[in-house]
């Protein structure tokens, strides 16, 4: 009941700031097409380099939207009512993280099949490389929680998120990227998709506990 | 038990042991890697199939062992600081993070070296390497969140919470990034893969890792004990302490 | 200590920290039900600090509080239920409506009301119109008063309010003295801090505590 009200919430107000949700999406499209820019445009180069032009973009793309995960709530003070409810924080610190990949990861996802075609990538890169974002992303998202809810309030603390963050994505990036790799190579891809799973199921158990410990050591000060 | 533990842990006291502790423990360190030093580089045999080179070795092996051991460490004085609250496991995980973060890049730029002589090139994304990359990301990161909170409180809270994190992360890391390289390069020969190394090569071996360990921890209570001064600097029993 | 038994907030030699700065210590009080005890002091003494140590926000350096005798750490979620804190900051979304923001709250108070106990409290507190309002659009003593509207969603007996007169007008004042004052009347308590002064009727137990510029 409290985690459906403020998943609702914080959906509610990503709708009311509408221009602000675009803002991902675009930044993301656009890391990809330097790309082309920067390597030249010879189709086979991008076919083959593509999938890690993508991912490494919905990387990026994912962590400039992570300070928005709980900077206003944390301005408005509606961070320290959060922790005051009865309600375990850590359950009401997933809903918050499930809202913003909704709004930030889903967008990312469904414009990822234009950027492929963009990229000459085969159907069978496409499929395969949706189907890396699609479980990768919440990851990414649920270890972002991390780093913005210990950076809460700190000077210059976009690009401390980045620092913290990087060397913990890299396997989501290894085994994403990977995965169409191993397509491409006409092998296997499932046990890819295992492992992105398997990272995925320890975040959702482990990172709101932690997410909730650093909400609680940046408030208590 | 508590009791026994939060009087070793009481910050005076701990100070007044320590500092009879460190000129032992640098006599020892010392010790041990000039023995570790001589053993390495005179009279261990040279090795068939790399030369000399290979005893860089000495020097690679020990520091890449104590890049892990001391994220361990730190992982473990983070875990009882955050859940026992206790000041001294707090100041102990911040100040070994300088001293991993050395190890690290210790690790890295005699892996470098090695692989310049033997593979004539600086860099390879070779999966051991590039894990001890990713690690040394990992204490950049630890130490680029000390050094941005300012209340130490809670910057030992936050980075108590951030190394645990780090420590269930790193196994995925070394996993991933060890798949990756299989994928990318086929079996690359692992560098130090040395199935059969004979006892005159074995002891220097031993004995350079535990001078390192030996150093460590000479190096980490001198750090944590100016850090107690630091913090403790207007109690009384510091103030006493500096006037004597 | 004879009060403690019979209190439904006390302190017990609480000190408090702040960067290497010890803002108090020592410091203990009971209060049983019925009082109300304002923390006085100038800028910078630790009020905000004490009553973030109260309401479990802040991990005090040294001392507990207890809540019907047991410590606040070992009952978290009894205590999360009957406490109320108004900090600082109102804790409004802005993009909320008044209503949508109320709701939340009682949600995460775990206080179950309806749309017309809802329009009652927006009633009480003044806001009789402003439910479809966002409350980015309210005025600064409105959304004080929204804020405040939260004590009143469920019932709970502890209040811990900081500053709550700040952007409220005359009126406001009278309204947080008899919101104060029933809440007392109905045996809870308050820990208030202010700098202007709140009027309460006689009948109410009231202590004061002063902190000191360390």
């Amino acid at each position: 009941m409290a985690w459906w009200a403020v998943l609702r919430r914080d959906l509610l107000l990503s709708v009311r700031r509408l221009g602000e949700l675009g803002n991902p999406v675009v930044f993301f499209a656009a890391v990809v097409s330097l790309f082309p820019l920067a390597l030249g445009a010879d189709a086979a180069l991008l076919r083959s380099v593509g999938p890690g032009i993508v991912w490494v973009g919905a990387l990026l793309a994912t962590l400039l939207s992570l300070e928005g995960l709980f900077r206003a709530d944390f301005e408005d003070g509606s961070l320290e009512q959060l922790l005051l409810s009865p309600h375990p924080a850590s359950v009401l610190v997933s809903a918050k993280i499930l809202a913003h990949w909704l709004v930030t990861g889903v967008p990312l996802l469904l414009i990822t099949p234009l950027l492929g075609v963009l990229l000459n990538l085969s159907p069978l890169a496409q499929g395969v490389l949706f189907g890396g974002l699609l479980l990768g992303t919440p990851t990414l998202s649920l270890l972002g929680s991390v780093a913005v809810a210990l950076t809460l309030g700190l000077p210059r603390g976009g690009l401390l998120i980045s620092v913290l963050l990087l060397p913990l994505f890299a396997p989501v990036l290894v085994f994403g990227a990977g995965a169409v790799g191993s397509a491409l190579l006409e092998m296997p891809v499932l046990p890819y998709f295992y492992m992105l799973g398997a990272e995925l199921a320890l975040a959702v158990t482990v990172v709101p506990l932690a997410t909730a410990a650093a909400l609680r050591a940046s408030l208590g000060s | 038990m508590i009791a026994f533990f939060s009087r070793w842990a009481s910050l005076p006291a701990f100070y007044r042991r320590s500092g009879r502790w460190i000129p032992w423990l640098w006599a020892a360190a010392a010790g041990l890697l000039v023995v570790g030093t001589v053993g390495g580089l005179v009279l261990a045999p040279v090795d068939y199939q790399q030369g000399e080179a290979y005893r860089i070795l000495f020097v690679h092996v020990p520091s890449a062992w104590m890049a892990m051991f001391v994220y361990m460490f730190m992982a473990g004085a983070s875990a009882s600081a955050f859940i026992w609250h206790v000041k001294l496991a707090e100041i102990l995980a911040r100040v070994s993070a300088p001293l991993g973060a050395a190890f690290t890049a210790l690790a890295l730029a005699t892996g470098s070296l090695w692989g310049a002589r033997m593979w004539n090139t600086w860099w390879v994304w070779d999966a051991r390497l590039t894990s001890v990359l990713l690690l040394f990301f990992l204490y950049l990161g630890f130490m680029a969140l000390q050094a941005a909170i300012e209340d130490r409180r809670r910057a030992a809270r936050a980075g108590a919470v951030l190394a645990l994190v780090g420590v269930v992360n790193i196994p995925i890391i070394h996993y991933s990034v060890e798949w990756w390289n299989t994928l990318h390069q086929g079996a690359t020969v692992s560098k130090f893969d040395n199935p059969s190394m004979t006892w005159d090569m074995l002891w220097p071996l031993l004995t350079m890792a535990l001078g390192f360990m030996v150093y460590f921890a000479a190096a980490v209570l001198v750090r944590a004990r100016s850090e107690i001064l630091e913090r403790e600097r207007h109690r009384r029993w510091v103030i006493d302490e500096v006037a004597r | 200590m004879p009060l403690t038994d019979e209190a439904l907030l006390a302190a017990v030699d609480l000190a408090c920290v702040r960067g290497d700065r010890l803002l108090f210590e020592g410091l203990s009080f009971a209060l049983v039900p019925g009082t109300v005890l304002k923390v006085e002091g100038p800028n910078g003494a630790g009020k905000t600090s004490l009553l973030r140590v109260l309401a479990g926000l802040l991990r005090p350096e040294a001392g507990s509080v207890t809540w019907r005798g047991q410590g606040i750490a070992a009952c978290a979620g009894d205590y999360a239920g009957d406490r109320r804190y108004v900090g600082h900051q109102n804790g409004l979304g802005l993009a909320l409506t008044a209503r949508e923001n109320l709701r939340l709250a009682a949600v995460l108070q775990g206080a179950a009301l309806d749309s017309a106990a809802l329009d009652t409290v927006l009633e009480t507190v003044g806001l009789p119109c402003a439910g479809d309002i966002p409350a980015v659009r309210l005025s600064s003593g409105q959304r004080r008063r929204l804020a405040l509207a939260r004590l009143l969603l469920g019932q709970a007996g502890v209040w811990i309010l900081d500053e709550p007169l700040n952007a409220l007008d005359r009126n406001g004042h009278a309204l947080v003295g008899r919101l104060l004052t029933d809440h007392l009347m109905g045996n809870g308590v308050a820990v208030i801090s202010t700098h202007q002064t709140l009027t309460l009727p006689a009948g109410v137990r009231q202590q004061t505590l002063t902190l000191a510029v360390a």
